[in-house]
């Protein structure tokens, strides 16, 4: 449907372009010159006849189905429906949209079968009206563009609007995709806080995310509390930063200052392969090779850790976030005029001191910022923890615990069963606006330090 | 003579002397301390990356190799009918040649573990080679079956044969056997293709990586498809016609944000929008990719205005004297000298969105499947995906191909950085 | 010799005419620092010039960079600003084909006609304007195309050409005038940016003559040029200004006494003086214009 819709439009549209290029170049033939380029003209053919038919078929493909589904469902007036509850309701909705699709599951009821072969009939009928649609403005648009060009229009500035209109769109979809996130998480999460309350969910010390499987089974008390599932995220993202700020931050020193060419050039390299592994590659690294490693050093020890304890997670993100660090810091030293560095030297200071008692003071708003950067993408971080970090929510500050995070929580909330009514898959949500808030105030407040700190040096 | 300076004795500007020499000893030590603490900053993380690849190729590269038994096999009328071979009992047929190599197995339950020899996925290998020649039945055939993962494991020496038998999966009795059929010259090892061209599978033996990377693929082209006309023009408009107002700078500071947003918070978006409010196919490269192209947006903007920075003025002033439109400049002239920079930064937000993993979890693309898809509206797993099911998956033979993909992952992740560098030191030589 | 009360005696030492004392009149606003003269030969432009401004200001936020210049241009003539460096000179080269609206908070008040259309009226399109009026650019900008492509670019984008045939009659004819063509005629298809730096701005000369101007704006054209570069340009300008009117921006005193008809001395964004060539050189009127040329300031 989609491509057939697709290729009509496309040849709608070549055939205006070319018709167009060949008006504008007749005319040019005959002495009626028409101002500027032959292909500009038959742009004006393409865009008049493509933009409403492309328009068309988008919001057909997006809203179609529901409008659909609304029309035959709102219309249905059997007893059952009258009766029944909203659970109730989405499973006999369910079915009769399989039931359309042709997966037939038992002996369904005739009401059901009528409004399944209506969702069917109604969805063609809309298929053929779009399509009819599409094609006869697709050909007024050509005729109408074609005759423009008869009469020697300049169609330049014609296209050129269009052009600029459908570039500030683009840039537009920036803001959109930020709004569409706020505003859906929002929204799910406003659902979420209607059947546990806020305050349970912001104090709780108990993350216990059970769904009644009953009517009159209410989730128990404090069982969506954030409160240790927050402190995992907090607990795995610090020894993260423990390991990598300060091999990070030596790693850019040193690159900066003491690295030779050669250095240099095995070394940004290795960094940027580091930095460029997809952290599904990092997760499985922590389990098959990091987690028995430790598990066999604490048996050294005289520990028996389990295998998916926080520091298992913390140290593998923390090996993800050194080339982050390490590069802002080489940065952030470049960033610093020669000339402050060259008085340093000159005074007769060795390089060392120079570094940490001039370029480092200076570069500090810079590296702080990294630092905030990289804690941001700490928390935000999924793969690795999903696969090294564990399950069940402990509130604990011990690394060797297994500790859950936020986003763990997420990705095991979400898949599987996904109805949007289930206080599970919404508390998923409210988790998941929790996180971007943290991430979003982080962000700011570390690009405002970068900021700031450029100011100075620019 | 200025007799107020107070002279010090020369034992006193020795003391000082050798205090000053000290104290440029320890200043020198601090630097040496410093150079030191970095290289051995530098060390761990070259020692890191060294570990990383040594123990995924290590582990990985057995699964590159795939152990095979050869049998005669006798493609009876009685298993297998002319009219349809598709719905042979080629099971059987195979059950029948193992018995023919060992005559003396004839107890059931030893019977039983005999046939657990070959994979349980050759009898449709057998098949769907069968019905695509169907001269061949009634005839017998020398056709080469995997073996099952336990034994392909025991060919590799992954499983040592000295393990006691409580410890292992294969008994006593069907290690003999195995070691028989190799002595008579019937095991073989090949290239694992299937690694590449098979879909998944429950079976480690023949679970390929096909239908994640044709996933990838359509995920990738859709991604691309949106993120770059979409990207380019909001740069173009953003570089060079937007006027300088608060509602431009909000645009800039929406796209900052956007590229610092955990990747999973697109997944919620994805879910809720594409999936529940639109009603999109759930798995499919479709959404994936969409939502991929949100995630890729910011990065492909970034990349494309500071490409544009980067055009020399002149170029444009010389167009707009000769009488060309600001945007018939853009496009005639700026776009094009700026399109290597351009692409530079495409391809390299393609090859973040390859490793994508988070996301595209939520919105389904985890799910097992055992078929290719056809077009970006079908089921479907993309490589990181894949990789990620296959971590969890308890069987040993998926280890060592879990390890394999990462690597088919890493491989095409370094090809793709690699075309990039090219284009970017190619286009540092025009300048 | 007719004289007005309040103009100076000594600007009319050299002006017998008394009709041009009058026309003189009414071009000054009786400033004595401010004059536009009048040729007192050949064609006049104050009868049939091709471009007229009168009391232009250019501002570029609050700074004001141009005061109340005012100057007619003829057909057929070239014309040679001279003046200090930051003098303005160039500035009000831009207004002439509106170069200066890409500039952010630059404005421009005050009349400037082409054929007797106020360029900066909306009935003036600026894309038709710059395709009247062309300018070449003090460092040469080819642009990364072939040589045939830099040349036709102009031709394309106005649909001046019917066929393929016609635009390389056009692209022909640009370089010839522009005395390339003998140069690249077996090399079109290559790149612009393999020329010499010579080459590169007879090139963009080829490129502005084929859009068929009928004037021609020089943002000193030689200055990034080698001395032999220099002179082929220089004799190329000489024929040039045959059909079109030319108007050259130089810091070369010696440069515009070569090749120019008449001359404009600017200073600090005000028009001083200007005179035919040869008479503004022997004797100029005012006490700035001697200084400069007797090499007072650079």
């Amino acid at each position: 449907m989609v491509i057939a819709l697709l290729l009509l439009i496309s040849l709608l549209s070549l055939v205006g372009y070319l018709t167009n290029v060949q008006a504008a170049r007749l005319m040019r033939q005959r002495e009626i010159r028409p101002r500027g380029m032959d292909r500009t003209y038959g742009l004006h053919a393409l865009l008049t006849i493509a933009l409403p038919g492309i328009t068309i078929m988008c919001l057909w493909l997006l809203l179609g189905s529901t409008v659909v589904q609304w029309l035959v469902f709102s219309s249905l007036t059997e007893n059952e429906i009258s009766q029944a509850s909203h659970a109730e309701l989405s499973i006999i909705k369910a079915e009769i949209l399989a039931l359309s699709e042709g997966r037939i599951f038992g002996d369904p009821q005739q009401y059901k079968i009528v409004a399944a072969n209506r969702l069917n009939e109604l969805q063609a009928m809309g298929d053929i009206l779009v399509t009819v649609c599409i094609v006869v403005i697709g050909m007024l648009a050509l005729v109408l563009s074609r005759r423009k060009v008869a009469t020697g229009f300049t169609a330049r500035p014609h296209v050129e609007s269009i052009i600029q209109k459908m570039m500030m769109l683009c840039s537009l979809l920036a803001v959109v995709t930020t709004l569409g996130i706020v505003l859906s998480l929002l929204f799910e999460s406003l659902r979420f806080f209607a059947i546990v309350s806020p305050v349970d969910f912001l104090l709780g010390l108990n993350w216990e995310p059970q769904v009644a499987m009953r009517e009159d089974q209410i989730a128990s008390n404090g069982a969506f509390g954030w409160l240790p599932v927050l402190l995992g995220t907090l607990l795995i993202t610090l020894l993260a930063c423990l390991f990598a700020i300060p091999v990070g931050i030596a790693t850019g020193i040193f690159l900066h200052e003491f690295a030779g060419k050669t250095t240099r050039a095995v070394i940004k390299p290795t960094l940027e392969i580091l930095a460029g592994i997809p952290t599904v590659v990092y997760g499985f690294f922590a389990i098959l090779v990091v987690s028995p490693a430790m598990r066999e050093a604490a048996r050294w020890i005289g520990i028996d850790a389990s295998p998916n304890m926080a520091l298992v997670a913390g140290l593998v993100m923390g090996i993800m976030l050194i080339p982050f660090i390490s590069s802002f810091t080489d940065d952030a030293l470049d960033a610093i005029p020669r000339n402050l560095r060259d008085g340093s030297l000159a005074l007769g200071a060795t390089r060392a001191e120079t570094v940490i008692k001039v370029l480092f003071p200076a570069a500090l708003p810079g590296i702080m910022g990294a630092v905030l950067l990289a804690v941001s993408r700490g928390i935000g971080e999924t793969m690795i923890v999903v696969m090294a970090a564990g399950l069940l929510a402990n509130l604990t500050f011990n690394p060797m615990d297994s500790v859950t995070t936020i986003t763990v929580q997420i990705v095991t909330l979400l898949t599987g069963d996904t109805e949007f009514d289930n206080p599970r898959t919404l508390s998923a949500f409210a988790l998941g606006l929790m996180l971007f808030l943290m991430t979003l105030f982080l962000n700011v407040l570390a690009l405002g330090f970068v900021r700031k700190y450029r100011e100075k040096y620019e | 003579m200025n007799s107020n300076i107070p002279q010090s004795t020369s034992a006193e500007i020795t003391g000082t002397l050798q205090l000053a020499r000290q104290r440029i000893k320890k200043r020198k030590a601090l630097d040496r301390l410093l150079f030191l603490s970095g290289l051995g900053a530098l060390a761990i993380a070259v020692s890191v990356l060294i570990i990383l690849i040594g123990s995924l190729v290590a582990t990985g590269h057995s699964a590159f190799i795939q152990t095979y038994i050869t049998l005669d096999l006798d493609i009876s009328e009685r298993y297998v009918k002319r009219e349809d071979p598709f719905k042979g009992q080629y099971r059987n047929i195979i059950n029948e040649a193992l018995l023919q190599q060992f005559p003396g197995v004839t107890e059931r339950s030893a019977q039983r573990q005999l046939f657990s020899l070959p994979s349980p996925a050759a009898q449709y290998m057998l098949r769907d080679h069968i019905a695509s020649n169907p001269k061949l039945i009634g005839n017998t055939i020398r056709f080469a079956i995997p073996v099952s993962d336990p034994y392909d494991q025991l060919n590799k020496g992954l499983v040592l044969r000295e393990t006691e038998e409580q410890n292992r999966r294969l008994k006593q009795q069907q290690i003999n056997w195995f070691d028989t059929l190799d002595h008579r010259g019937l095991i073989s090892n090949k290239f694992n293709w299937n690694l590449l061209t098979n879909p998944d599978s429950r079976f480690p033996e023949v679970a390929g990586l096909a239908g994640a990377i044709m996933g990838s693929l359509y995920t990738l082209l859709i991604c691309f498809a949106v993120s770059f006309p979409v990207g380019i023009g909001a740069a173009i408009h953003l570089e060079l016609f937007a006027p300088k107002n608060r509602f431009t700078d909000l645009i800039e500071i929406n796209i900052n944000n956007l590229a610092a947003v955990p990747s999973i918070v697109f997944g919620l978006l994805a879910l809720a929008v594409f999936l529940n409010s639109f009603g999109m196919p759930r798995s499919t490269p479709l959404v994936g990719g969409l939502t991929l192209a949100l995630m890729t947006l910011p990065t492909i903007i970034i990349a494309t205005r500071s490409a544009l920075k980067s055009v020399p003025t002149s170029i444009h002033d010389a167009a707009l004297a000769l009488g060309a439109s600001r945007q018939q400049a853009v496009f005639h002239h700026i776009l094009p000298a700026a399109m290597p920079g351009i692409l530079t930064g495409a391809i390299i937000g393609m090859a973040q969105a390859l490793g994508e993993t988070a996301p595209l979890l939520l919105i389904g693309m985890n799910a097992f499947l055992a078929a290719v898809p056809n077009t970006p509206i079908d089921a479907s797993t993309t490589l990181p995906t894949q990789i990620f099911l296959w971590a969890d998956s308890p069987e040993r033979g998926f280890i060592s191909r879990t390890c394999a993909a990462i690597l088919v992952l890493l491989g095409l992740l370094v090809s793709m950085n690699a075309i990039a560098i090219f284009l970017r030191q190619k286009l540092e030589k025009q300048h | 010799m007719f004289t007005l009360a309040n103009t100076p005696a000594t600007l009319f030492k050299d002006l017998p005419q008394s009709g041009l004392a009058a026309s003189h009149a009414i071009f000054s606003d009786g400033n004595p620092e401010q004059t536009a003269s009048i040729p007192e030969h050949g064609v006049m432009p104050a009868s049939n010039p091709r471009i007229m401004a009168s009391r232009v200001n250019v501002f570029y936020g609050r700074k004001q960079a141009l005061h109340e210049v005012s100057i007619a241009l003829g057909k057929q003539e070239l014309v040679a600003f001279i003046g200090p460096s930051g003098c303005g000179k160039s500035t009000f080269l831009r207004t002439l084909n509106r170069m200066n609206d890409t500039i952010d908070g630059c404005s421009v008040t005050g009349k400037i006609e082409l054929d007797g259309i106020d360029i900066y009226s909306p009935q003036m399109d600026v894309i038709e304007l710059r395709s009247r009026v062309g300018m070449v650019f003090q460092k040469p900008n080819p642009f990364p195309k072939s040589i045939y492509d830099n040349v036709a670019y102009g031709p394309r984008i106005h649909g001046m050409a019917r066929s393929k045939s016609e635009l390389d009659i056009i692209v022909e004819s640009a370089l010839t005038q522009a005395g390339l063509w003998n140069e690249v005629k077996d090399r079109l298809g290559h790149p612009a940016l393999g020329l010499s730096g010579g080459q590169q701005q007879r090139l963009c000369i080829a490129r502005a003559i084929a859009v068929r101007p009928e004037v021609i704006l020089m943002d000193e054209p030689c200055s990034a040029l080698d001395p032999i570069a220099t002179a082929t340009i220089e004799s190329l300008l000489l024929e040039l200004k045959q059909e079109f009117t030319i108007v050259v921006v130089t810091h070369s005193m010696q440069q515009a006494a070569r090749i120019s008809d008449r001359t404009a001395f600017f200073h600090m964004g005000k028009l001083i003086e200007s005179g035919w060539t040869r008479s503004f050189f022997d004797n100029p009127g005012h006490p700035l214009t001697q200084q400069y040329l007797g090499g007072k300031f650079g």
